[in-house]
């Protein structure tokens, strides 16, 4: 049920999701690559280091949870889910079309793996308070992990659901935070800033780790450190470039939901090997 | 008559509830003792949840309490739950069709002098247009923990509309509520009255007025909203040719809008609509409410008479 595998291999397994990313965007013409290309490190070590998840029963009742609440990057968790035998890999080249099981944004009723529906911003944070509770209430040993942008921070309901959070104690419950620095209309700082972001969460009563979120020793010590913090949530805010593996894309506000075409695609996959 | 608030019924029910199914929770924003959720509190605390003046996050935290198997009851005043939280209810519960249920209190004008603010008078057209959602308007106590633990039984996302001021007791016990199922509570043929909510006893007295004078109206409780009973409805309109409609809510969108729709596809016959006239309430006593905004019993009898001229 577990999988494990080392260091290189999740490197290799890195670069092949962001391989599909890529040719995902370019079959389905539109779509999120920056904010994709930012959370693959994290998402590669959930999926094949940390959760206990089963492809073969997606609702395993026993199962960690993870739920992307920017949902916007959901190319990246369709593409890691396919490389974990969630669904078959050749599906990915279905993303955003009529009568896919992958849509625009993550659905929980059409993709196996998929715990919420997410896309609105803020939404899966509240969500994943719910189920990290019902754990607790349960006495189950489950864990929920949850990914936030830096951009959906400025949204009421993540501080609703960190103040929640904090509140009730759910240290069951690892966020991390896509610092990546850059959301639709330009730099997060200029836009609506919602720095600082570390102080704020230790504020709301958060334990802050803060690291580099391409490195697979940071993203595995912030989760060992957050799985051995009692009585609190983990917040880990993980900077991110956006765009990350792909020259032109990174740190490029303009790829956040722009596909690249036949050229750009080429240009990308032949960085990507 | 003996009278009682639907949301007191409620939390008496959620009690009940709680006791035969532990897999309940509950959620309130702060208003426990006026949604009456504080019922379960006393007695189940561990599985009672206060998530604070933050309606959205409540909604979306019983979304979550969803998916880990639990069946969360979140409650607010209604003009919150479903306005506040709409887009919430929207992506996160009835878009991924999870087994939340929003007992929403202090629905209409009935919420007396808090004023307009605090007085829901969309929220049936709101909870209505979502896909997947279904909308429960009990008109008494009884009916009220009826449809909470029909609520419960059901799998997927129910929106239950309750008031803040006490109501008669139409129905005696047992297990008649059905989701789905008009109620006919009057016999007649003349001109059919169409109720929800604290309008159905308004329907009945205007019924007995109008036997009075020689009218024969029917009564049907129209406490299920969505599912729509359209056969009842359409053999109604059939039967007695002319249709009111009663809600402590806007004309637009609500039960008036609903049984529009059903008559303009199926039956059409003349139809008169009471309820809020596309305008916000104010502050007033309940009752001076219900007479300045035209929602009582002469009201009905009047939209009957007119009703019954076009025929």
């Amino acid at each position: 049920m577990e999988q494990m595998i080392g260091e290189s291999e999740l490197h290799t397994t890195a670069r092949q999701i962001r391989r599909d990313i890529i040719t995902m965007l370019l079959e389905a013409g539109s779509g999120h690559p920056g904010g994709s290309l930012s959370a693959v490190e994290i998402l590669t070590y959930l999926y094949f280091r940390e959760m206990k998840v089963d492809p073969a029963d997606p609702q395993w009742p026993g199962r960690d949870r993870f739920i992307l609440s920017k949902g916007h990057a959901g190319p990246a968790l369709f593409s890691v889910l396919a490389e974990r035998g969630f669904f078959p890999r050749e599906e990915l080249l279905t993303f955003r079309k009529i009568d896919s099981r992958l849509q625009g944004h993550p659905d929980m009723r059409k993709t196996p793996g998929v715990e919420m529906s997410t896309g609105s911003l803020g939404q899966g944070f509240s969500v994943a308070n719910g189920i990290a509770l019902a754990g607790k209430l349960d006495k189950k040993d489950y864990r929920v992990f949850l990914m936030l942008g830096d951009g959906e921070i400025e949204e009421g309901q993540v501080w609703e659901a960190s103040m929640a959070a904090a509140h009730y104690k759910l240290d069951n419950l690892t966020a991390f935070l896509d610092h990546n620095g850059l959301q639709i209309d330009g730099p997060v700082t200029e836009v609506m800033s919602p720095e600082p972001v570390a102080d704020k969460f230790k504020a709301f009563g958060w334990e802050v780790v803060k690291i580099d979120g391409h490195s697979f020793p940071e993203i595995r010590q912030a989760i060992d450190h957050a799985k051995k913090t009692q009585g609190k949530p983990t917040m880990i805010i993980a900077e991110t470039v956006k765009g990350r593996g792909v020259s032109f894309m990174e740190n490029e506000a303009g790829w956040h939901g722009a596909a690249p075409n036949r050229e750009q695609a080429e240009k990308a996959l032949a960085e990507l090997v | 008559m003996e009278k009682i608030a639907t949301r007191e019924a409620y939390g008496k029910a959620l009690v009940k509830l709680g006791a035969q199914n532990p897999q309940v929770v509950v959620l309130d924003a702060d208003l426990s003792k006026s949604t009456k959720t504080n019922n379960f509190q006393k007695v189940y605390p561990e599985r009672f949840f206060n998530m604070g003046i933050a309606e959205q996050n409540m909604i979306g935290t019983a979304a979550g309490f969803a998916i880990a198997g639990k069946i969360p009851f979140a409650s607010t005043f209604a003009v919150f739950a479903t306005g506040r939280a709409f887009e919430q209810i929207r992506n996160s519960i009835a878009y991924s069709r999870l087994n939340v249920k929003i007992a929403a209190t202090h629905a209409g004008l009935t919420v007396g002098e808090d004023g307009a603010s605090h007085q829901a008078i969309l929220d049936i057209s709101l909870m209505r247009s979502l896909p997947d959602m279904t909308v429960l308007v009990p008109c008494d106590g009884v009916e009220a923990e009826q449809a909470v633990f029909a609520a419960a039984a059901m799998d997927g996302p129910v929106y239950i509309r309750l008031g803040r001021s006490a109501v008669p007791i139409l129905h005696a016990g047992g297990d008649r509520f059905a989701i789905g199922k008009g109620e006919e509570l009057r016999q007649g043929a003349d001109v059919s009255l169409l109720a929800c909510g604290i309008m159905v006893a308004e329907a009945l007295k205007a019924a007995e007025e109008l036997e009075a004078e020689g009218v024969s109206a029917r009564v049907l409780n129209i406490a299920s909203i969505k599912p729509l009973d359209v056969e009842t409805i359409v053999k109604a309109a059939r039967e007695t040719g002319a249709i009111v409609t009663a809600e402590e809510h806007s004309i637009i969108g609500g039960l008036g809008s609903a049984v529009a729709e059903v008559l303009a596809e199926h039956c059409p016959v003349p139809m008169e609509r009471v309820g809020i006239k596309d305008v916000f309430g104010e502050s007033g006593k309940p009752q001076e409410l219900l007479d300045k905004y035209g929602l009582t019993a002469k009201d009905i009898k009047a939209a009957a008479y007119r009703v019954i001229k076009k025929k």
